[in-house]
């Protein structure tokens, strides 16, 4: 197998490289990819969107209909990993460990005994550790501030680089960051399961229902001029709000999706440990 | 765009790629890849793709290292190969 | 001579990416690790968007983001020429969401064939799906 892999390899590499001979110079301002289309995107931003960033605004306005999908590919993703992960029947294990806060004594619940509800005992497996205490103290008092900048990024992204996709990845990305250091459970608590799932489908929501809503006021799907007598503003700043509408939805969408593919993975679908 | 600073990064680029396709060690291999990731992003950087830079600092340096080491964890760690 | 050494060095760029796809596709096809592939996987995808952004590039151009854009100087013409060109720069955007998409569908497969076949080697696997026939 190795030998074939090999061949095709090669072969493949050097029919592109004979295709490559005939490439237009390296940055070439007069290249094809920069001659018909772009040209128009650069000039005509400013005064038909009211957007600096040229990338969002061909990303959420221009190319719109692209971006709506991609968000419904990133959940259908999301929904695969919960799909192949989480449905499958397991046996509950037969015994539970449990353990005391305040002490630190583990105590063995075996099959059908129960133990009445307290605050004072975690759940816990066997293959438990402890979560070291600088590491938990300084991602509890980071996370706050990285979801900060994350909505930052996200509100922003008219005017520098950044937008939906990069501020909802970084939000995940905290609350990833507060299920490594501390435990599964906790982020569970905090952000359960349901909640998580639900607010997916809502980013997705969100997009698709800012095109309709532009549908049912008389323009075409995902022409936000059509949201001006809504908000009370001229059509060109219509179209920026409506922007940065479609943003924060795609901005929940990958917030969740991110969460979601994390936590199916990292207990493979058990929802016990964690990493 | 300084041709230089180009040519040396995109040595690290593919000297990190091949290492992360040759190590015995499954978590070397996801780490070398948050690696590669790093380097495509200083090389959108300098090309000026500094939208494209920032989502893959995010999410190939950040995110998809993490779902590596988690998968790994899950599953076992040595190779033969 | 000359021809051949002036051709490589204005389009040595294009080579090294070639290279790097060519790397991927190997190690997607050749190595048996399952986690290996997908690694491959992801080589692949990267060297191809770094292939599209550098089409993009123009010489002497700055970041696509207007400058000058607010204020008094709100009225200066733009010209297309002092800027990198957007359009790469978005169709990539997608293609790396989908990419990390695609990794977590990826490895959430390659765990529950870890807990079928208890083993990641794809020559192993095979071994074990043919006895059971």
């Amino acid at each position: 197998m190795k030998i074939i892999g090999l061949v095709i390899s090669v072969l493949t590499g050097a029919f592109l490289v004979y295709a490559a001979v005939d490439f237009p110079a390296w940055s070439d301002p007069a290249s094809p990819a920069s001659t018909y289309l772009s040209p128009h995107f650069i000039e005509k931003t400013m005064e038909e969107t009211s957007v600096p960033n040229i990338v969002t605004a061909v990303l959420a306005d221009y190319r719109g209909f692209d971006t709506m999908f991609e968000t419904t590919v990133i959940f259908t993703a999301g929904l695969v990993c919960f799909f192949l992960l989480r449905t499958i029947r397991r046996k509950e294990p037969e015994s539970r460990h449990y353990r005391h806060m305040l002490t630190g004594v583990t105590i063995q619940i075996k099959e059908g005994h129960k133990l009445p509800p307290s605050a004072d005992f975690e759940r816990m497996d066997s293959l438990w550790t402890p979560p070291d205490l600088i590491i938990k103290t300084a991602c509890r008092l980071l996370i706050p501030f990285i979801q900060l900048f994350a909505l930052y990024v996200i509100a922003h992204g008219h005017y520098s680089p950044g937008g939906g996709f990069q501020g909802g990845v970084i939000l995940g990305a905290s609350i990833i960051l507060l299920a490594i250091s501390h435990d599964l459970r906790t982020t569970i608590e905090r952000m359960s399961e349901k909640l998580v799932a639900i607010l997916c489908a809502v980013g997705v929501l969100i997009y698709a229902g800012a095109g309709a809503l532009c549908l049912l006021l008389g323009l075409n799907f995902l022409d936000y001029s059509a949201l001006a007598p809504l908000l009370h503003v001229d059509p060109i700043s219509a179209r920026s709000l409506g922007i940065l509408i479609v943003e924060i939805g795609v901005g929940v969408a990958v917030m969740c999706t991110m969460i979601w593919i994390y936590n199916n993975l990292s207990s493979a679908g058990k929802y016990n440990q964690g990493l | 765009m300084i041709w230089q600073l180009d040519l040396a990064i995109l040595t690290l680029v593919v000297m990190a790629s091949v290492g992360a396709l040759m190590v015995k060690d499954l978590l070397g291999a996801a780490i070398l890849f948050g690696a590669y990731s790093f380097m495509m992003c200083l090389l959108w950087s300098i090309m000026g793709a500094v939208d494209v830079a920032f989502t893959e600092a995010s999410v190939g340096a950040g995110v998809s290292t993490v779902f590596f080491v988690a998968a790994v964890f899950r599953t076992s760690r040595r190779t033969k190969d | 001579m000359a021809d051949l050494v002036s051709t490589v060095v204005a389009k040595y760029n294009y080579w090294i990416y070639i290279t790097l796809m060519m790397i991927g596709l190997y190690a997607m096809i050749a190595k048996n690790n399952l986690v290996k592939k997908i690694v491959g996987m992801n080589i692949f995808q990267t060297a191809i968007i770094l292939f599209y952004v550098s089409i993009g590039v123009k010489k002497g151009a700055t970041i696509p983001i207007l400058q000058y854009s607010h204020g008094h100087d709100a009225h200066l013409v733009v010209h297309a020429a002092d800027y990198v060109n957007p359009l790469p720069h978005v169709l990539m955007l997608t293609a790396i969401v989908v990419g990390v998409a695609t990794l977590g569908v990826a490895l959430a497969l390659a765990i529950r064939i870890y807990d079928r076949y208890n083993t990641l080697e794809e020559d192993e696997i095979l071994a074990q799906i043919r006895e059971e026939k």
